[in-house]
């Protein structure tokens, strides 16, 4: 298995904000190009890499997509004064985690720049009576990028894109911590499925999805699946890591095996081929309960078209959202893997052995 | 006029990438000996770890000028090691709980990184995203196999940036004043005997300058610190009062705080001299706050002093940022002051 590490750093150190995916995008189809047969771009952005699955008839040759989202939350400049940015969210973000978080502005103005910056908490005295105790909301902080105000106004303009600017680094027990590991890690774990997949014979097609805009409105997946309409679709996401703030059921040990989503966005024949194929290549898989909704594209791609059967697998990931994501190596490997060995697994007909009980 | 140049920058940024928390500022003390040593008269380390230099002057008796800048930053200490590379901490020196979580920290003498993780907030309700995590809630998260020893201290992981006019970095308070004073020793003027304290422990009570002053017995002491710059906006776009200083308005000289009332001749030589050599100064906002000056004015029998900083904003926070021209101008300053300084300062009426 190749090492993946210098890939999946290479991708959380570029831009990327959902509707913006454009930068990260071109390192993605650069590496997935070799990889695959054909590669394009949908009318939104997304990236389609097909490889071809053994059966003959071209026509009848049933796909499976898997997706995984590029896109990343970040913030956007909303107005700016007397030199400081104000901004507003792209994407679920807890302003918790913002004062003294190192930042990216990607500014459009003179000299179209990255500039580093810093998410900054005003005093209280300069807030509205109450905001400046507790929690500062979002509306109230401000970036410093270091420059003056008029260098300020002529580099940045309203509507750009602000990234967290958190370096990865490489922790104990073979993790990475960064930004943007939800969804890089999973776009990771495809590249490795997909190289797994040029030493394996599969007789479907496989469709490599790298989806725009899951953060905010699944766009990408659900035009990206009615483009490509695939026989069935799986979304590779994260799920919550055990660690500090969550340690219930929601959440899942780091390094100790991926999860199988249990619910309505999950076509219940496909956990059941997924949990099979992950104890016969001894892949530890738990279950993950998801009642409602999966929060993944899945739940997009479940509703395109006439509906398509769809399975949901995840990556722990600890601090979810923040500018310090952790994940371990072993479980991006271990979910290219099992997607490898789940796509080698389809045979011709599988797709008429689907039935419900 | 001194200038700032590449190797002041350099020597910045190694002094304010090192780990120096209260009561552990080996980092920076390793940094200060090897930098003063080639120009310093007398060179010790005194019992609590402050580096004290003497760099003596012409004639028998000249006057006697101690300036101060301290080594030590805020941080954290491990104070409990939960396994799997979980470790509880607590805060040294005052730091805002809100700057915290999502932060990168390094740990220990190998900087070993970790983070400071929080809930996703897909889990979180909008009512508990508006209370402050406290720091008891609060892990540092080294991975799996991480390893680190109770009593290791940490600090934020942000490293030195340069960007445009400012610079960026977790400890400009107050590695930007122990680089002055290496500049100031490598052009100590031979009009007095200059006494430099890089003293230890002044984020957790002024502790490193009160002895060292004593050791120097000096005839009059400077400060020589960063302070808060609150200049931001009013959210309601009216007028800020409360900024303290200013970015780019140049040294801070202080008159009044909360640990000192400065020397008034001090105060007006400091002033006048900016305006015979046309440095661009500011007076600090008088109350609150603190420096070494504090300490330093009772020791022995009383020692005038005066505080100057160079005005950084988002005090003890992950990132700080102040001007190159605040950091020149300040070094010019207090060369011209020392230069210029005579016994006739100290003769005058105090008020």
């Amino acid at each position: 298995m190749s090492d993946i590490l210098p890939f999946l750093k290479s991708i959380i150190s570029v831009a990327g904000l959902s509707g913006y995916e454009a930068p990260v995008a071109t390192l993605i189809e650069q590496k997935w190009t070799p990889l695959v047969d054909e590669i394009s771009r949908s009318k939104l952005g997304s990236i389609h890499g097909l490889k071809t699955g053994s059966v003959s008839a071209k026509a009848s040759r049933p796909s499976v997509l898997i997706a995984t989202h590029m896109d990343a939350i970040g913030l956007m400049v909303s107005r700016i004064v007397d030199g400081f940015l104000y901004v507003t969210n792209i994407g679920g973000v807890d302003s918790r985690v913002l004062p003294g978080t190192p930042v990216i502005v990607h500014a459009s103005g003179n000299g179209a720049q990255e500039l580093y910056g810093v998410v900054v908490m005003p005093p209280a005295n300069l807030l509205p009576e109450g905001k400046g105790a507790g929690a500062v909301a979002l509306q109230y902080l401000l970036i410093d990028i270091g420059y003056t105000p008029n260098e300020v106004a002529k580099r940045v303009r309203i509507g750009d894109r602000v990234a967290f600017g958190t370096e990865p680094v490489e922790m104990s027990g073979g993790c990475v911590s960064g930004h943007t590991l939800d969804n890089r890690a999973s776009v990771a774990a495809l590249t490795i499925c997909l190289e797994e997949l040029q030493a394996k014979s599969h007789v479907w097609d496989v469709w490599a999805l790298a989806s725009v805009q899951e953060e905010e409105t699944f766009a990408g997946a659900f035009t990206s699946t009615y483009q490509i309409r695939p026989t069935i679709a799986i979304a590779l996401d994260m799920t919550f890591g055990k660690g500090t703030g969550s340690n219930d059921y929601t959440a899942f040990p780091i390094g100790k095996g991926i999860t199988l989503g249990i619910g309505p966005s999950m076509h219940p024949f496909l956990h059941k081929r997924f949990k099979e194929v992950a104890e016969r290549v001894e892949i530890p898989v738990k279950d993950e309960a998801m009642p409602q909704y999966s929060s993944t594209d899945a739940d997009a791609m479940q509703l395109t078209a006439e509906g398509i059967p769809t399975m949901v697998i995840s990556i722990p990931l600890r601090y979810m959202h923040t500018p310090v994501e952790l994940v371990a190596l072993k479980d991006i490997q271990r979910a290219g893997r099992l997607l490898a060995e789940f796509v080698a697994s389809l045979e011709a007909d599988f797709i008429n052995k689907i039935a419900w009980d | 006029m001194l200038s700032i140049g590449k190797p002041q920058i350099k020597l910045l940024e190694k002094l304010c990438n090192a780990m120096s928390v209260s009561g552990d500022e080996g980092e920076v003390r390793r940094i200060v000996l090897e930098e003063v040593k080639p120009y310093a008269d007398e060179v010790k380390v005194d019992a609590l770890g402050s580096v004290l230099v003497r760099k003596k002057g012409a004639g028998k008796k000249p006057l006697r000028v101690l300036l101060d800048a301290h080594m030590d930053e805020v941080g954290f200490m491990i104070v409990n090691d939960e396994g799997e590379g979980f470790f509880q901490f607590e805060v040294v020196g005052g730091i805002d709980a809100r700057h915290l979580v999502g932060k990168q920290i390094i740990v220990g003498k190998e900087h070993t990184v970790g983070v400071i993780g929080a809930k996703p907030i897909h889990l979180t309700t909008g009512e508990e995203r508006q209370y402050t995590i406290e720091t008891d809630a609060m892990r540092i998260d080294l991975g799996p196999e991480g390893k680190a020893n109770v009593g290791d201290r940490a600090t934020f992981a942000t490293k030195f940036k340069q960007v445009g006019p400012s610079i960026m970095s977790k400890s400009i308070d107050d590695r930007i004043g122990v680089a002055i004073l290496i500049e100031l020793l490598k052009h100590a003027p031979k009009n007095i005997e200059l006494c430099l304290a890089f003293s230890v422990q002044e984020e957790i009570g002024l502790r490193g300058a009160k002895v060292a002053a004593h050791y120097f017995e000096p005839d009059l002491a400077i400060a020589v610190d960063s302070t808060p710059a609150r200049d931001l906006p009013d959210y309601d776009g009216g007028e800020n009062f409360t900024y303290n200083t200013k970015l780019g308005f140049g040294p801070a000289i202080y008159m009044a705080n909360s640990s000192t009332l400065d020397d008034p001749r001090l105060v007006r030589f400091l002033a006048e001299m900016a305006e015979k050599e046309k440095i661009q100064y500011q007076f600090r906002q008088p109350g609150g706050g603190g420096t070494n000056a504090g300490a330093i004015q009772q020791t022995r029998a009383g020692v005038p002093v005066v505080s100057v900083s160079v005005p950084h904003r988002y005090t003890h926070s992950p990132i700080s940022i102040s001007r190159v021209d605040d950091w020149k101008n300040t070094l010019n300053l207090l060369h011209m002051a020392l230069k210029n300084m005579t016994f006739d300062l100290l003769a005058g009426r105090y008020t």
